[in-house]
């Protein structure tokens, strides 16, 4: 039985990572994320681990995409604009089939913008970020546990598929503490690493490219990549569903502010409203079908989002005609979380409208 | 007959791509002469870089990663500190090295990175057709210095094996040429002091190469041979600029 820790989500997504193999890691300092480096500059070297402050973001991923190469767990986390500067290494990355770990404690921009909560790097994260046209799995935590927890499975996603993956949270998620409990999970059937490099020995020779200059073998790639994203969709989606069997509104949002949506939703029932809640919980791949048919039944969906529109965008192409779609934005600036009792009271504007 | 000149065993026997009058195939051999004299071919990792010397893979016969344009000693960091056992090189041109990836450069060498850095620097972006790159020489005519590359405007060519010998992490650096026998063996010479002080642990070292670019620099390759000498050279001085002694 693992004990009950009171920790901060970033530790716990830190903690995770150790628990998952993971015993390289390599980042650039910046804030809200920096527990994550300043936990595992004091752990990996307990674990005969490394851990590398790196020149910079584009150095950090690098070092990443080198040790993951070797066939090592390996991690790298930053805060949005390190992300924008890591997208290079990331589309290499998914160019050459690398698996990998990038936490993103995600803050306000666009530009230096803030440390506040945000969602405004929805699209950065899902559709692709870097050149290339590739997509790599996108993990939207919601507490402490869960960062702990989806840090385990992302080594495993990451380690399955031959990708990055992304575990994307934001201050809230990173910054708050609450209780963990640290049992790492039974790890998935995962293939041997046959690509990794190591050193021929008397072998075939193995190269990690993504320069593929062969008539047509850079289509075939991507059309091979393609597909693994068509199995990922049909096998990898994760939601959560609260109260929704019999809701005659959906509201959905992920990461921090489904939390307060949740508390929203539990008050809208106290008052008889039939409202429920859709979390994803995998961004890519996006819970289209789960979506679809809880949105299906109860007509109407109120997408809430804390930036100005960005997974709204998936909601309808995700239910399509199934189900009308409303959207509630809170973009970041200082002291604009939404709370409950302003959550309610836009459910409640929406739920008026709903299809009787 | 006893069989005194054959191709070293850590290179691939294949027919080369590269330009008529071209050096990485020159540098290619000095490199693996090195690898075989180490023992280290069969635990070596090289690490590929953007341009011409991306194609490191189709020549040696070595595990390769490919690294994003100026990346490689990054990359060969992350290489390296997960598999210290491993000989880790990187192979990168001047553009990709002394432009985009200085920060990457510096801060390998600085950390004293148990990895070797062959640096080629022909004074063009080569595989990009001839552009101005950071060790274009003043008054050289290059695809974007149509004039000339102008000191007041451009700056000065950069000379980065001094650079680096000026870094606590370096425990090595040279500057060789590869136009003529004598440098050719030079160069032999440097390479392979500058692989075994990383198979002796001893941290970074860096052989910057003086080579030609027949193509971009719109010469035949013997011109282009002895613009080494006439210009390169005079400009960028040969030698052992650090040497850490054991």
């Amino acid at each position: 039985m693992s004990k009950r820790l009171f920790v901060k989500g970033n530790e716990a997504a830190a903690m995770g990572a150790v628990a998952a193999g993971c015993r390289y890691y390599f980042g650039y300092p910046i804030t809200p994320q920096s527990d994550i480096p300043e936990y595992l500059s004091r752990e990996l070297p307990k674990l005969n681990g490394e851990f590398i402050q790196a020149e910079s973001e584009i150095g950090a991923i690098n070092m990443l995409l080198g040790a993951s190469a070797t066939g090592v767990r390996a991690m790298t986390s930053s805060s949005s604009p390190g992300i924008s500067l890591k997208q290079e290494g990331i589309s290499y990355m998914a160019g050459a089939e690398l698996p990998g770990v990038i936490i993103n404690i995600s803050r306000s921009g666009p530009g230096l913008g803030g440390i506040d909560a945000s969602q405004s790097d929805y699209f950065q994260a899902v559709k692709g970020g870097g050149h290339g046209g590739y997509h790599i799995p996108v993990l939207a935590p919601n507490s402490v546990q869960e960062m702990y927890d989806l840090t385990l499975h992302a080594f495993d996603l990451a380690d399955l598929y031959r990708t990055p993956v992304m575990l994307l949270g934001d201050s809230v998620v990173g910054q708050m503490k609450e209780a963990l409990v640290p049992n790492p999970r039974p790890v998935r059937e995962l293939p041997e690493k046959e690509w990794a490099v190591r050193g021929k020995g008397s072998a075939e020779q193995r190269v990690v490219k993504s320069l593929f200059l062969g008539d047509g073998e850079l289509e075939a790639h991507n059309w091979r990549l393609h597909a693994k994203y068509q199995v990922m969709k049909e096998k990898e989606c994760i939601s959560e569903e609260f109260e929704t069997a019999d809701a005659k509104l959906i509201v959905t949002g992920f990461g921090s502010v489904s939390r307060i949506a949740q508390t929203a939703v539990a008050m809208a029932r106290e008052e008889g409203l039939k409202v429920g809640l859709f979390r994803p919980v995998t961004l890519f791949p996006f819970p289209e079908k789960a979506l679809a048919e809880a949105a299906g039944r109860a007509g109407r969906v109120l997408v809430i989002e804390l930036n100005t529109g960005q997974m709204v965008e998936d909601v309808r192409l995700s239910v399509g005609a199934a189900a009308k779609v409303s959207f509630y934005g809170r973009p970041p600036g200082a002291g604009s979380l939404p709370s409950p009792e302003e959550l309610l009271d836009v459910i409640r504007k929406n739920y008026d409208q709903a299809p009787q | 007959m006893q069989q005194v000149f054959k191709r070293p065993q850590s290179l691939k026997d294949v027919q080369t791509h590269f330009c008529p009058g071209c050096h990485h195939g020159t540098i290619h051999r000095l490199v693996a002469d090195a690898m075989d004299l180490h023992g280290v071919q069969e635990r070596t990792i090289g690490v590929a870089s953007v341009g011409c010397s991306v194609f490191l893979y189709g020549y040696f016969d070595i595990d390769v990663v490919e690294a994003p344009h100026g990346r490689a000693p990054a990359v060969a960091t992350g290489v390296k500190r997960a598999k210290p056992d491993n000989f880790v090189f990187t192979y990168q041109g001047d553009g990709d090295l002394a432009a985009i990836g200085t920060a990457e450069i510096i801060h390998a060498a600085n950390r004293g990175e148990d990895i070797t850095v062959i640096f080629v620097n022909n004074t063009t972006y080569g595989m990009t057709g001839g552009q101005m790159a950071p060790t274009t020489l003043v008054g050289q005519k290059t695809s974007t210095s149509p004039y000339g590359r102008d000191k007041s405007k451009d700056g000065s060519p950069i000379r980065m094996a001094e650079l680096m010998a000026q870094l606590g992490g370096v425990a090595y650096s040279a500057r060789v040429a590869v136009d003529s026998p004598k440098h050719v063996l030079e160069a032999k010479k440097v390479i392979r002091e500058a692989f075994g002080y990383q198979v002796q642990g001893r941290g970074f070292s860096f052989v910057e190469v003086l080579s030609a670019c027949p193509t971009n620099w719109g010469m035949n390759p013997l011109k282009a041979n002895a613009r080494v000498g006439e210009e390169m050279i005079p400009y960028f001085q040969l030698g052992v600029f650090k040497k850490e002694e054991a």
